[in-house]
């Protein structure tokens, strides 16, 4: 299975290793996503975990036994279709290539597995089609 | 073969709905697989389409009187100023006016949610807006503050006029320094980071009649997805901008100011834009059919992508401090293709201008005018060729009629 997790570090536990074993010792893929760790501070990653169910409920398991709180990603950017002037202006700012342009027809896609929710499109759409759900 | 029509006889052929209509898209393909002669012996007219930010557009509106009566001095619609210097209730609203209230740059990169071009969409939309009018009375109209809410349809009059629209050709802008420009040609990432360019390039109508054979003023024109006019040669219009041995020019060259009622538009061809940093604009549908009087106008509609350059110029110097340098030429193929080479460089591109909306409105001015609903109109003088501005004595009399 695969999902994407936001979790939430206490400032207490921010400076243990959680990536490590979740790799080593449930043999799950962590795909970062977007990550804010200082130390001593709260912080915030997401990730996109996958491998078997067990395991991954194992590694869910071991995060919350050391106090990180783990919720599914609910967030998501959605393209509004009609809103879209099919420019493609949003598509050098897109740093994961989630939105491109078709060719030869030159039309905007959006493919929502590849976007890592950094936003950045959102501001970078003239036409404002890009918005972000919670 | 040499091929000769007239206004007329395209005409006729319209309305008994036997014109023969390609897209300038269409017509590339075509003339490189049959020959530049036998295409221009069977096609009558090639339409193009651009759909594009064009932040030199406005309206003109006629608000309707109040009672008692107002000469109006200072207008607001939604929070933008319109320019009310003219009589009584006429006021201008131009595309990238911002609401006084917006902090614009101070909060660096401004976001520019709202300005003229948006306020123009929901007009045509047919949303209310909130006007508020103020004056300092006079005997003939004494009323010195009116608010009210207004929509499109209760203005007496109101017609897109915008004193520059459909640049033939435009620059390609980079960044060359390290820190990211939020510009009106979007943003341009630090070091070469991305190119975004912004015409519609083998579709776009003035890149299909260069030296403007056919194209001036009282051509009837697609305008923002309704008909419109072209009205003059646009503002900062160069027509002596170097050019290729195809004739189509290296740099930005002509314009276009074009006019056209509004209540007949619709919103989708009239598109409020924000650019992070820079500011509002009006996104503008535009389609200009081109009538095949010679081999040799149909020569110049058949140049594609690959045949047409544009400069490539950088945002951190050349561009803001006016040095006239650039970087080299790219085409268009190039462009679109999604990444160009600068020096040792490779660097992802982006277009500005919509190419399937430009396509669309192509195709769109070819169905009218299959059906027979839109029959071309000969200009009363074409754009002016040379920087003299417009010869008035080559006004389109024997050299375009029979």
């Amino acid at each position: 299975m695969r999902q994407k997790l936001v979790l939430h570090f206490p400032s207490t536990v921010v400076e243990q290793p959680f990536v490590y074993h979740l790799v080593k010792d449930m043999k799950l893929m962590v795909n970062i996503l977007k990550a804010n760790i200082n130390p001593r501070k709260e912080g915030r990653m997401v990730v996109e975990v996958s491998g078997e169910k067990e395991d991954f409920l194992e590694g869910v398991e071991f995060l919350q036994s050391r106090g990180v709180k783990v919720f599914p990603l609910e967030q998501e950017i959605v393209w509004v279709k009609e809103k879209c002037t099919q420019c493609g202006a949003c598509t050098v700012i897109c740093p994961s290539g989630a939105l491109s342009l078709k060719r030869p027809e030159m039309e905007i896609q959006f493919d929502d597995d590849k976007c890592i929710i950094c936003e950045y499109c959102i501001k970078a759409c003239p036409a404002r089609a890009m918005e972000a759900r919670y | 073969m040499l091929v000769k029509r007239t206004y007329e006889e395209i005409n006729a052929k319209i309305r008994a709905g036997k014109a023969v209509v390609v897209t300038a898209e269409e017509v590339v393909s075509m003339a490189r697989e049959r020959g530049v002669e036998e295409t221009a012996a069977s096609v009558d007219v090639v339409t193009t389409g651009t759909f594009g930010p064009m932040c030199s557009s406005g309206v003109f509106l006629n608000l309707g009187q109040t009672k008692p009566k107002i000469k109006i001095k200072e207008l607001y619609l939604n929070g933008v100023e319109a320019y009310s210097g003219l009589a009584a209730v006429d006021a201008y609203l131009g595309a990238t006016q911002i609401p006084e209230t917006d902090p614009a740059n101070k909060r660096y990169p401004g976001d520019f949610n709202y300005g003229g071009g948006h306020l123009i969409e929901e007009l045509v939309a047919g949303k209310e807006v909130l006007m508020e009018a103020t004056s300092y009375g006079t005997d003939c109209y004494p009323k010195k503050k009116a608010e009210k809410m207004i929509s499109l349809e209760e203005m007496p009059q109101a017609f897109l006029f915008n004193p520059r629209n459909a640049y033939q050709n435009y620059n390609v802008a980079v960044n060359l320094s390290d820190k990211t420009l939020y510009t009106y040609m979007g943003i341009l990432k630090p070091d070469l980071g991305n190119a975004n360019y912004s015409t519609a390039g083998q579709l776009s109508p003035l890149f299909n009649d260069p030296y403007y054979a056919t194209i001036g003023m009282g051509t009837k024109i697609f305008l923002g997805g309704g008909i419109g006019y072209v009205s003059w040669f646009g503002t900062q219009h160069a027509p002596e901008a170097p050019r290729g041995d195809n004739g189509v020019p290296l740099a930005p060259a002509g314009t276009m100011a074009v006019i056209g009622d509004l209540k007949q538009m619709d919103p989708r061809w009239l598109r409020g834009m924000s650019f992070l940093g820079y500011g509002a604009s009006l996104m503008v549908g535009i389609g200009i059919p081109i009538p095949i009087l010679s081999e040799e106008i149909l020569r110049h509609t058949a140049v594609g992508d690959d045949e047409i350059f544009a400069p490539v110029v950088d945002y951190s110097e050349a561009y803001p401090q006016g040095t006239g340098d650039t970087l080299g030429q790219v085409s268009y193929a190039e462009l679109k293709s999604g990444e160009i080479t600068i020096g040792e460089r490779v660097v992802p591109s982006a277009p500005l201008s919509s190419y399937p909306g430009a396509r669309e409105i192509a195709a769109m001015l070819k169905e009218w005018i299959q059906k027979g609903e839109f029959m071309l109109s000969r200009p009363a003088f074409t754009l002016p060729a040379t920087n003299e501005g417009v010869d008035y004595m080559k006004s389109v009399g024997p050299a375009f009629s029979e």
